[in-house]
């Protein structure tokens, strides 16, 4: 059997509950505010508001932690794709999810220290931190000073765009969330990748 | 026989036509009294005002009383453009020095004119003058307020039907409001009391300023109307819209008030989707565009059918 692996240090661990937890926040907050009802409030809007913005200054912070962090420590090289043989290498991986797994095969790319996550994590994390985390930091900042936006962008408000580009980011993200913590109960048991964010330390199959 | 019919017929429409007229002003041509109210903004049109003294001989350079200023072009950009003065001040006025007693003049209020006609039925000013008697402003101090205190016949505009931005129709609105609410000098005309600026009266709105420029005051501080087309009952402070839900949801009460008109004309141009998609304004809660939630909710149910169908094949797996 393979050793364990200390993949999650102190910094990315901490940097990844708060994520996870403000996530959950910002999107009950969210879907409260967005689907707001005076007949049954999931959450009561002024404290969805103030939750909401509180979350998401927090998020923002921790996202500088994390890029910070990446540059620092050296955990940023597990999110530069090699674009040679990279589509044939998402194809292989999701293969093996949706045949090979149920086969007993072999993970095509199993988890090292040199390779934390396998092509297809590697493309939908890059995606996620590096294009749609930013975007939705972006636009909510701006819809927390409002005033910076521009009043009209052609026929449209400038506020209502970016809170459509907000939401729908938003909705991305929360699906990148579900498909997320699926696949982490795909580890060596369904709890394994769960307990290895806990204390660090990955169990390999 | 035919010929009588067709010429019954159009002296029929031409009846119905002037039973169902709308009063509009003519916002395009030569406003009708320029020439002869040019005399008085030779002077009131100005904050210095210059005549000759008939004693001295000599040309006399004074400050205007800055109540009786008056802007020449928001006045004829306004819904009386075709006024003379003297319409409504006494001919008196023409000749100067003006006769002290003309201040007490009796000012008319604006059902005085458009009261009980039905030329101007479709503005409703009866029902805006009783909806106006049941407000805090004339319950409280109904011998020093009227329809002026607010509305400036000099400048007046008729924003709420027409073709101005909501943004515009805001601002015009809400400086009504806060020419005397955010201005404790006028306040103090009619009372006695001291307010507190705008911003930390309205503390608990998140966003005071956005909300100041997005949304009128009368949104939340009136009793609304079906049947009118801007509330006039203005409520005291106690009974305000306070809860955000009110505004922000699919029932947002901002559609039977500021939107009320935009969005009627809209859909009768480009349809309900184009109407929700091209409005101005974005409040959370109440824009909700039904085929991007249709778009997301099958998307959210396309990711759970196959994470649920995965599941299975993982219970399964040998």
């Amino acid at each position: 059997m393979a050793e364990r692996l200390y993949l999650y240090p102190v910094w990315l661990r901490l940097w990844h509950i708060v994520n996870a937890l403000m996530f959950l926040v910002l999107i009950a907050t969210g879907i409260s505010m967005q689907y707001s009802n005076p007949d049954a409030p999931l959450i009561r809007f002024d404290l969805a508001v103030r939750f909401h913005n509180i979350a998401g200054v927090i998020v923002s912070i921790n996202y500088l932690i994390f890029i910070a962090g990446n540059l620092a420590t050296g955990n940023g090289r597990h999110y530069r794709i090699m674009f040679e043989g990279y589509f044939k290498r998402v194809l292989q991986q999701m293969d093996y999810y949706l045949r090979g797994h149920f086969k007993g095969e072999k993970a095509p790319f199993p988890v090292t220290a040199d390779r934390k996550f396998n092509p297809l994590q590697q493309g939908t994390y890059v995606g996620a931190m590096y294009l749609l985390l930013p975007l939705i930091i972006i636009t909510g900042l701006a819809l927390l000073f409002p005033e910076t936006i521009a009043n009209r962008i052609g026929n449209f408000s400038g506020i209502y765009l970016t809170a459509l580009l907000h939401a729908s980011v938003g909705f991305l993200l929360s699906l990148f969330m579900v498909i997320h913590i699926y696949f982490s109960t795909m580890g060596a048991t369904p709890s394994s990748n769960f307990k290895g964010m806990a204390t660090g330390w990955h169990e390999p199959h | 026989m035919t010929k009588y019919v067709a010429w019954l017929t159009v002296l029929l429409l031409f009846q119905i036509n002037l039973l169902t007229a709308q009063l509009t002003v003519d916002m395009d041509g030569e406003p009708a009294g320029m020439a002869d109210n040019q005399t008085c903004f030779d002077c009131h049109g100005k904050k210095i005002y210059s005549y000759e003294n008939p004693v001295t001989g000599r040309i006399e350079r004074k400050a205007m009383n800055p109540n009786f200023v008056f802007n020449p072009s928001a006045f004829y950009s306004g819904v009386h453009r075709h006024f003379r003065c003297t319409d409504c001040h006494s001919p008196d006025y023409e000749t100067f020095p003006h006769k002290a007693e003309l201040r007490l003049e009796p000012i008319y209020g604006c059902l005085d004119c458009h009261g009980g006609d039905p030329t101007y039925a479709h503005f409703h000013f009866d029902e805006i003058g009783s909806e106006f008697e049941k407000s805090v402003h004339f319950e409280r101090q109904s011998d020093r307020f009227a329809c002026w205190s607010c509305h400036d016949p000099h400048s007046y505009k008729a924003m709420t039907r027409s073709g101005f931005r909501i943004t515009e129709i805001v601002q015009y609105h809400n400086n009504m409001c806060a020419s005397c609410h955010d201005n404790p000098d006028r306040f103090q005309t009619v009372s006695d009391s001291l307010k507190l600026p705008l911003d930390r009266i309205h503390a608990f709105l998140p966003n005071f300023k956005l909300h100041f420029n997005a949304v009128r005051c009368i949104e939340c501080h009136t009793a609304v109307e079906d049947t009118m087309w801007v509330a006039h009952n203005i409520v005291p402070k106690e009974l305000a819209v306070k809860k955000c839900v009110e505004c922000h949801s699919s029932n947002s009460l901002l559609m039977s008030s500021l939107y009320k008109y935009q969005n009627i004309e809209s859909r009768k141009s480009r349809g309900t989707l184009n109407a929700i998609i091209l409005n101005e304004a974005y409040v959370i809660g109440a824009n909700r565009n039904i085929y991007l939630n249709i778009i997301s909710i099958v998307l959210f149910g396309m990711t759970l059918l196959g994470v649920f169908i995965h599941i299975i094949f993982r219970i399964k797996k040998p």
